[in-house]
């Protein structure tokens, strides 16, 4: 069957892989690289545990074809907290409030609201933004309607979404 | 999934060679997001992907009249946060901000976006006859659950809605899509891009084997004209509409509608350019029921199916509402 | 047993893997590379019932990287077990749509899957019914429904009382089916090394799936073992094994291969289980002075051809309040459709629903506050059983979330408070979930160098099981929790039951405490000193749960308050404010039980608003099988959520005083929303979830 033979920078490392041109970017994290942070929840884009940084980018791994994606950076969860074994704020904050509980979305979560504070600090709007003219720089100015809409993407079943936006809204500078 | 070659297109001459001349089961590759969806699912079989998101057809430009033209393989989260899109055409940008979810939006492109296609749950199981995948082979929606499928625009064959949010905008808009194929380029005017299903539901646009979508055009914005999306579903978020509408209306010195602009998501197999209502509105004071009374003449065309014909009290609801909308903000906008 | 002391107990408590669940270092089953692995993908079938005559692997096999295929005609046979459904590859009949009938084996994920497309099966196809209709002449009466119960309860006279009510309400409420649907879809890895099975699995109970594995392939229990440290949810839909189990044991014996089994997200919606859809009529008769003289609730369900699975629904209904007549029944349709199964309060949750509904048009009919009605008939005993409770908490959970909501303020008229196009209600319902208890063993270990080491089969869902057990080891041994490790998620620790029916804190902690009692009395006979290579204590609290677990009624209460918004132009309901108020015994970590009162009400929320899962008359199984068809609430579903506790001292529990708050989170909610919704409209929608186009004013 054919293969192609890419290069995938994943936090910070270097892999060179043949893969099937049938693996997802989700199937090559965790069955090639055994990186098994960004999780397999439905496999076609419809719940975000997968949710992985592609080049600065949040995105649903799942529906990501690895061998588009030749000499891609990729953040996975395992990639967010310092060398050191300091954790990204948002980790911090996910563990403080409880905003999680079986913890399967939960790498999702957090990768999927780092790249939804960059987006905000880089003024983009949501559905929910009252004024799509005026810049939404401040990612301290979200208010919890923004992050839940913003968040959407990112189903949780154990119903931890009443932790997950006050974690966020902290990291965000928000209180 | 079928296995498949990849290749990545380096111009767009070449992948349109390579999709017209000979290779029956290639396709191109956008985002991906709804294509590998469907590969997956055995839904969409290709045997060999041409990958176009790497095209130089990833920037928004400004035009000399003062239109804008997008590239097709501008992802949707940047379309829907340029600044200029964000000024002139809100509903453009309202419409991509209502699709899908964040991570979906920065995979999926403009050209994709249009041509994803129908979410209809036996479209999407290939162990169940549907027409459109199978001509032919029947449409259980028809007996079976439809209450989220077509009420207007369908056929014996087919009752399926289009999914696209961002489709409806540029329907409203009275955007241009550019096209290349074997036979050089050429331009189709929305709605025009979308069929009705009609006895060939397993075509969802007029594009022929090989032709590439590499922009989607603007005309300059009217100074006066206000705009919004309006998308009704039954999930607060990430969720596709049950009925959505794309609305602009611009008034004249007295109040009255000089032109609206109306289009639906959710009611057709095409994003539904609802050109009766625009016609009944010209000339009529921007009133609740003047709304309903363009709302009615365009909904008198539907042909609701068993358990779907709350979508056109919806329809009609949501026209008469986001049209209020506009009105009120054309008039503060015009001071009066 | 004498209660625990508290130093650990009660303290807000981060979870103990927090760090590794939010580093992604936490392993769930599938995420095993043993390096020699095959990727097994499921074949479903395609008819609703009939017979295989034929199935041809050989275009499947011709794929290259294809390693096997296995089906009825060629897989190893198994031992029959009580759940038919395990029985899996070793019969041609068909009873459900999507039932498991071929398994592909493949060197990669992609192939397996691919090649499962390419397995040609021939048919005997007959006629299916799968739609549940109370006219189905085969309505049945099974005699008993789950947990024991029997089907039907009778006491006085029912219809003289209904006859003679001052007011009365006789009303038919519909719940569709609804999945389960952890995040994380159920997952297998096996391999054998000679007779001896390692399974690392998604579950709610190691021991439970060592037991039936074992059964299934008349292995001693010792020669099974299942690991499963971290589990993606359950919800009940994976308390016992499913099917893709037994299969993936029987590829992996088969192929000689460890074999890593995912089943996808498409196939959770036909052989992992789902809440069973009801039709329930309620009948409630009352004098003037709002006190119940009737109550009646009949509930209607169905199961599949392979398992008679009743839910107790109306059971919950012979104990929550005061009445001299009453009768509650169940009746079932076995139906050509997927087995129904046990998902978070099964029974309660849909059976609540439909009583505090129509607990709620009764005092519409009556004039009086709902939370008046509910209060007024309180009952002394237990109605049915006549014993005392050991604690009941509903009415001082009505009166302090009323208090809070700001309930008094509340105009009763329906359908006058508008903001905008916003139609505004308030809505109240009671929760409750029984308090039960099984039998657990566990150990207690201390080391030379001043840790303890706890070690019991329990099983952590994302309840906070983890974090619970050191809290109250930690107490036990008079210790602090951070000297406390505590290990789970292993068929090869002491055997424990599994993490459902809001039982696993209560009966894990029991052996727990016993253990650690008896590791103490240990230490303290040799004055004190701990052995260099530690000590160890052992614990089986078998004989404690049979003791002390009769002649009182146990059960945790709530009640719900719900603000809902209804919007006049489109029908859309959003539930803008949600508070639950719970009396649940001792909480033993007010952090991770706040998230599972939170969690239920979430799950509560999306049950009124959201969820259904479609059936397909024509073909037989459940349409909308994804999570882009079957909504589950998102973050933007979700407004204020507030959930607190009442305190509750109750001797007669266990040795932590604690009740189990897993599920009673989602009891009531619905019926909160139901009732709000009425209260923003005026009108009654009987069936759920409260979709737009029920709501829609045209």
């Amino acid at each position: 069957m054919p293969t192609n033979d890419i290069t995938l920078t994943v936090n910070g490392e270097r892999h060179d892989l043949s893969l099937d041109t049938r693996t997802s970017l989700l199937d090559a994290l965790r069955e090639r690289l055994d990186l098994t942070g960004a999780k397999k929840g439905c496999d076609h884009g419809q719940c975000g545990a997968c949710t992985v940084l592609l080049d600065g980018r949040r995105v649903n791994s799942c529906l990501v074809l690895a061998v588009a994606h030749d000499g891609a950076e990729i953040t996975t969860i395992e990639g967010l907290a310092e060398p050191d074994g300091e954790l990204h704020p948002l980790q911090t904050a996910f563990v403080e409030h409880d905003a999680f509980q079986c913890g399967y979305c939960t790498p999702g979560q957090i990768c999927s609201a780092v790249g939804m504070l960059a987006e905000a600090a880089a003024g983009w709007p949501s559905v929910v933004t009252e004024d799509l003219v005026a810049d939404a720089t401040d990612p301290a100015a979200l208010s919890d309607g923004e992050i839940r809409e913003r968040m959407s993407g990112n189903l949780c079943r154990c119903g931890a979404y009443a932790h997950i936006v006050p974690a966020i809204a902290d990291v965000a500078g928000r209180r | 999934m079928r296995p498949f070659a990849y290749e990545r297109a380096e111009e767009a001459a070449g992948a349109i060679a390579t999709l017209t001349d000979g290779a029956p089961g290639a396709m191109y590759l956008g985002g991906g997001t709804n294509l590998v969806d469907l590969m997956k699912l055995g839904v969409a079989a290709p045997d060999l992907l041409v990958d176009v998101s790497h095209l130089p057809h990833d920037r928004v430009e400004q035009l000399p009249d003062g239109g804008l033209r997008i590239g097709a393989a501008v992802l949707n989260s940047t379309l829907a946060a340029d600044r200029t899109v964000r000024e002139r055409y809100p509903v453009l940008s309202q419409a991509l901000l209502a699709g899908a979810s964040g991570q979906l939006r920065n995979l999926a492109t403009v050209g994709g976006n249009l041509l994803q296609r129908t979410r209809c749950a036996y479209f999407m199981d290939v162990s169940k006859p549907c027409n459109k995948r199978v001509p032919g082979s029947g449409c259980p929606a028809r007996e079976g659950d439809h209450r989220n499928h077509a009420i207007i625009g369908h056929s014996e064959a087919c009752v399926a809605t289009h999914p696209s949010d961002m489709a409806v905008a540029l329907v409203a808009l009275g955007a241009t899509v550019e096209v290349r194929g074997a036979a050089g380029a050429r331009t189709i005017p929305l709605p025009g891009l979308h069929r009705l299903p009609g006895d060939a539901p397993e075509r969802d646009t007029v594009l022929d084997p090989g032709d590439l979508i590499t922009a989607v055009v603007l005309p300059p914005s009217a100074p006066g004209a206000v705009s919004r999306y309006r998308k009704i579903r039954d999930r607060a978020s990430y969720a596709f509409a049950v009925v959505s509408i794309a609305a602009l209306l611009e008034l004249d010195e007295d109040g009255a509608v000089r032109e609206a602009r109306i289009a639906f998501g959710g009611l057709a197999h095409a994003p539904w350019r609802a050109l009766v209502a625009e016609e009944e509105l010209r000339g009529l004071p921007a009133t609740a029921e003047s709304f309903g009374r363009a709302a009615d003449a365009e909904l008198a065309q539907a042909r609701p199916l068993r358990d779907n014909g709350f979508k056109v009290p919806l329809a009609r609801n949501l026209t008469v509402r986001t049209l209020g909308e506009l009105a009120a903000q054309a008039e503060r906008r015009s001071g009066r | 047993m004498s209660a625990v002391g508290s130093l650990a107990i009660g303290t807000p408590t981060d979870r103990v893997e927090g760090r590794e669940k939010v580093t992604g270092a936490a392993r769930y089953a599938f995420e095993q590379l043993p390096g020699d692995h095959a990727y097994a993908w499921l074949v479903q079938s395609e008819i609703a019932s009939g017979e295989i005559l034929s199935l041809d692997a050989s275009p499947a096999l011709a794929q290259e990287g294809v390693v096997a295929v296995a089906w009825a005609g060629n897989a190893p046979r198994v031992a029959e077990v009580d759940d038919r459904e395990l029985s899996v590859l070793q019969s041609r009949t068909i009873s459900y749509r999507g039932q498991i009938v071929a398994v592909v084996v493949a060197e990669s994920l992609e192939t397996a899957r691919e090649a499962a497309a390419h397995v040609r099966i021939d048919y005997e196809v007959r006629d299916h019914e799968v739609v549940l209709d109370e006219h189905d002449p085969a309505i049945y009466d099974p005699g008993t429904v789950n947990a024991g119960y029997p089907s039907e309860s009778v006491q006085g006279d029912v219809a003289r009382a209904l006859a003679r009510a001052d007011a009365a309400v006789d009303v038919t409420y519909r719940t569709p089916a609804f999945h389960n649907n952890a995040m994380e879809p159920h997952a297998t890895v096996a391999l054998w090394d000679g007779d001896d099975l390692t399974l690392y699995d998604s579950n709610q109970g190691a021991s439970t799936v060592r037991d039936t594995l074992a059964q299934v392939f008349e292995l001693e229990p010792e020669q099974v073992r299942v690991i499963s440290p971290h589990v993606g949810g359950g919800f009940g839909s994976k308390g016992t094994p499913r099917p893709h189990v037994v299969v993936a044991a029987l590829a992996a014996r088969m192929t000689g291969r460890p074999v890593k089994l995912a089943i996808t997200r498409q196939q959770m919606f036909a052989f992992t289980g789902y809440r069973t859809p009801t039709i329930q009529r309620l009948r409630l008769g009352a004098s003037g002075d709002g006190q119940l003289t009737a109550i009646v609730h009949e509930a209607l369900q169905q199961s599949s051809r392979l398992r008679e699975f009743t839910e107790q629904t109306a059971v919950a209904t012979r104990m929550m309040y005061a009445a001299p007549n009453r009768r509650t029944a169940h009746r079932l349709a076995r139906l050509d459709v997927p087995t129904p199964s046990w998902m978070r309060a099964p029974g309660e949750a849909p059976g609540m629903y439909a009583l505090e509904s129509a607990l709620d048009e009764l005092a519409v009919e009556l004039a009086i506050d709902p939370v008046e009605l509910r209060i007024r008939n309180e009952p002394p005993l237990d109605p049915e059983r006549g014993i005392p409770f050991s604690s009941r908490g509903l009415v001082a959970c009505l009166r302090l979330g009323a208090e809070r909501f700001g309930w008094a303020e509340r105009d009763p008229t329906p359908g006058v408070r508008r903001e905008g196009d916003w139609l505004v209600g308030t809505g109240v319902a009671a929760s409750t979930y029984p308090a039960y208890r099984s039998p657990a063993t566990a150990t207690a270990r201390a080391e030379g160098d001043g840790s303890f080491v706890v070690r019991i089969a329990a099983s952590d869902i994302g309840t906070g099981g983890r974090t619970t057990l050191t809290l109250i080891a930690a107490d036990a041994l008079d210790q602090p929790a951070a000297r406390v490790t505590v290990e789970i998620g292993d068929s090869a620790l002491p055997r424990a039951g599994l993490a459902g029916g809001s039982m696993g804190t209560a009966s894990w902690g029991t052996a727990v405490t016993l253990a650690c009692r008896a590791l103490v009395e240990r230490i303290e006979a040799l004055g004190g000193h701990v052995p260099a290579d530690g000590l160890e204590a052992h614990a089986d609290s078998s004989d404690e749960v049979r003791a002390t677990d009769q002649g009182y009624s146990r059960h945790a209460y709530g009640a719900q308050f719900a603000e809902v918004r209804v919007d006049a132009v489109t029908g859309e309901a959003r539930v803008s404010r949600l508070l639950g108020i719970f009396a649940a015994g001792r909480i033993i970590n007010p952090t991770t039980a706040r998230s599972q009162f939170l969690g239920g009400m979430t799950m509560g929320l999306s049950m009124a608003l959201l969820e259904e899962s479609v059936m397909d008359r024509e073909f037989g199984d459940y349409l909308n099988h994804d999570l882009a068809g079957y909504h589950v609430a998102s973050h933007a579903d979700v407004g204020e959520l507030e959930a607190d506790w009442i305190e509750e001292l109750d001797d007669h529990l266990n040795p932590m005083g604690s009740k189990g708050i897993g599920e009673i989170g989602i009891v009531g909610t619905a019926a909160a929303i139901g009732n709000a919704v009425f209260h923003a409209t005026g009108r009654r929608v009987r069936e759920l979830p409260l979709r737009l186009d029920r709501l829609l004013a045209t």
